[in-house]
């Protein structure tokens, strides 16, 4: 496959998701902060949220809010959002000359961020617990006052 | 001859509804449990709530025998538009084991909880231990990918929160259990990812829909990318090595209640997961001839058997000892599911079972007296064998079963582990399972040393566990033995479910 610029502007949604998801899984696995590898975590989860917004857009096609064509005011908003479309399309495509965008991945991220908030929640009350019990958020010295702790006969863990 | 083939456990009113009570009444459970006046009501919604699912899952054991599946329609929307449990013998394993020994741990949480968790927080961590159940259950009795993932995260989340709590007795258990999260959670969305990717090639969520999609789809570059996706976000989850560094630290720190539940459960629930895609939604061809599967999980599968025995050898925290025998386990069964034929999936279903069954036991004996003592070292336990001898009779008999010794579950299931790498040409395979056994009769006898043969050193020795204790640690020992003497029960299971699968070998 031959990687154009137009390949790349058609697919700039999905280039925003890699990003997100390399950067959010780099902060994870390279700060030794729990709260930033908290961030790390959060944007992560965002970029899959924006990759299944992306999989519902259906091309011109608005809000999955269906609209009343028999009313006048539906009329005139079906024309609208009709209006820059190629009318071949629009026939073939959409509910009374409205196209829709798919709702299903719409509601799937709704759920999705609902998980990712409870996680973030417990992930940040265990930071504060770790913090009152160690006094710091640091990995590094949290590992440090483990060590301190193992008495000679035991190994480092493994 | 399936024994569930005429078994009735419920009126045929309740059977109707048993795929959606299975996960609803541990979750009413947890509700009752979270608002209950005292503990003791709370261990009792608990135990309730466990006891029903696991009646549940008995009854449908009795009709997935009979019809071979259970479809049913939440709240009567019919699939593609609403969401279906569906429940066949692979599932019906899962809900029986996890429902039962669900059972047992909640049967033990009475004196677990009282010894190792705040007087403020008990009901809350029976509600935590309920959700977790619930979402187990789910996981099993799910038809839809989406749903999966919800379920799968319901206990997550409660299990990240539950290993949290053993932070009140060791600190230690605050930064296991973030780092349990962090991981958790990337394999979650990993997981979440590859369904996108499928759902974007197949436009259906329903797992039993997309496997006939995708069954039609040909080469397509979006179900290979979900496919990498879903094995290793499962993989995370499920301990699979490499990716289980953060097993043994939340399994030596958290409270014992839990490490019992998380360790016969939680991963099994992972590897279900990853059984169901690999074999029934991306089917046999896909996963083993168009990408190799078998060529990445066997080799790494039998390098956690030996690498993680030899590591467990090393430990000197008996319940890290214990973690890290639970991936070189977990190595084993994911050389019987890789290698792909009738026989080896069915040998690791059930090793899987036995397992799980030795594994609770195992922590169960060794939560039993740390309530009445401190020690968590290898050497705390010196002489316990003579102090607290009913309680380490149950242990020895699940360590044997966990070494392989003939005449207990766990040798069975590694001879068919054995039998089935022979019969499939896999020679290395069966060497590494001859090797690891080894490995594995080392640390088991370095623990029964300590605990039986030498005096007690320790200031305070360590007492028999209470009868609350004993009575379902023997009921998982005993099981430990009986099914070395008669597998037919969990054989049987294991054996259909893998016939379901609808192996071509």
């Amino acid at each position: 496959m031959q990687v154009t610029l137009e390949f790349l502007l058609a697919h700039f949604n999905y280039l925003v998701v890699v990003f997100l998801m390399m950067a959010g899984l780099w902060i994870v696995f390279a700060s030794r902060n729990l709260i930033k590898r908290m961030i790390g975590l959060a944007i992560f989860q965002s970029s899959i949220g924006l990759f299944y917004i992306t999989l519902g857009k259906v091309a011109g096609g608005t809000a999955p809010i269906i609209i009343d064509a028999k009313s006048a005011a539906g009329r005139k908003a079906v024309a609208a959002l009709a209006a820059p479309l190629d009318p071949a399309y629009v026939a073939q495509a959409g509910l009374d000359g409205v196209v829709y965008a798919n709702p299903l991945p719409q509601a799937l991220v709704l759920t999705a961020i609902v998980v990712g908030v409870a996680t973030l929640a417990v992930g940040f009350a265990i930071a504060v617990r770790v913090r009152e019990a160690y006094g710091t958020v640091e990995a590094d010295e949290i590992a440090a006052c483990d060590q301190s702790e193992i008495k000679p006969d035991a190994r480092p863990a493994g | 001859m399936n024994p569930f083939l005429t078994l009735y456990a419920a009126p045929p009113e309740l059977i109707a509804h048993a795929p959606a009570l299975l996960v609803i009444a541990p979750l009413i459970a947890a509700c009752v449990a979270a608002l209950s006046p005292s503990t003791r009501w709370a261990w009792m919604a608990s135990v309730g709530g466990a006891i029903i699912a696991f009646w549940m899952a008995i009854g449908l054991a009795g009709e997935v025998a009979r019809h071979g599946v259970v479809d049913y329609a939440i709240g009567g929307f019919a699939p593609p538009l609403g969401i279906a449990l569906r429940i066949d013998a692979l599932g019906v394993l899962f809900a029986v084991l996890i429902s039962g020994i669900g059972v047992m741990a909640a049967l033990f949480s009475g004196h677990s909880l009282a010894a190792e968790v705040m007087k403020g927080k008990r009901r809350l961590f029976q509600a935590g231990f309920l959700l977790c159940l619930a979402g187990l259950l789910g996981l099993t009795a799910t038809g839809d990918a989406f749903n999966a993932f919800v379920f799968l995260e319901v206990s997550s989340i409660g299990t990240y929160a539950l290993v949290s709590v053993g932070g009140g007795r060791d600190r230690r258990a605050l930064p296991a259990a973030f780092s349990y999260l962090v991981m958790g959670t990337i394999g979650a969305t990993f997981f979440l990812a590859g369904v996108g990717f499928l759902y974007a090639a197949t436009g259906t969520l329903n797992l039993a829909d997309m496997g006939l999609r995708l069954a039609t789809l040909g080469r397509d570059r979006a179900v290979q990318v979900g496919f990498a996706f879903i094995v290793v976000g499962l993989g995370l989850k499920a301990a699979m090595f490499p990716l289980h560094g953060w097993l043994p630290n939340a399994y030596a720190h958290a409270p014992s209640l839990i490490t019992v539940f998380l360790s016969a459960t939680s991963t099994k629930a992972a590897l279900y997961l990853m059984v169901r895609f690999i074999y029934t939604v991306f089917g046999q061809h896909f996963s083993f001839v168009e990408t190799f599967l078998a060529l990445v999980m066997a080799p790494l599968a039998g390098t956690a058997a030996v690498v993680c025995s030899l590591q467990a050898i090393a430990q000197t925290d008996i319940r890290r000892m214990l973690a890290f025998s639970s991936v070189a386990q977990v190595g084993y069964i994911m050389l019987g599911l890789s290698m792909a034929t009738t026989a080896g999936v069915s040998a690791g279903l059930f090793h899987l079972i036995n397992h799980a069954l030795m594994k609770a036991a195992l922590f169960m004996a060794l939560g039993g007296l740390a309530l009445n003592m401190k020690g968590v070292k290898l050497a705390d336990f010196a002489g316990a064998g003579r102090t607290a001898p009913w309680t380490m009779t149950a242990f020895a008999i699940a360590a044997f079963s966990l070494a392989g010794v003939p005449l207990t579950a766990g040798f069975l299931s590694k001879w068919q582990l054995f039998e089935a790498a022979l019969a499939h040409g896999w020679i290395w395979a069966a060497a590494v399972i001859a090797v690891s056994s080894l490995l594995g009769l080392v640390y088991v006898g370095r623990m029964l040393e300590m605990i039986f043969f030498r005096a007690p050193i320790a200031a305070e020795p360590a007492k028999e566990a209470r009868f609350g204790v004993l009575v379902p640690l023997w009921v998982l020992a005993a099981a430990s033995i009986r099914f070395g003497f008669d597998a037919s029960l969990p054989l049987g299971m294991a054996t259909a479910a893998a016939r379901s699968l609808g192996l071509t070998r």
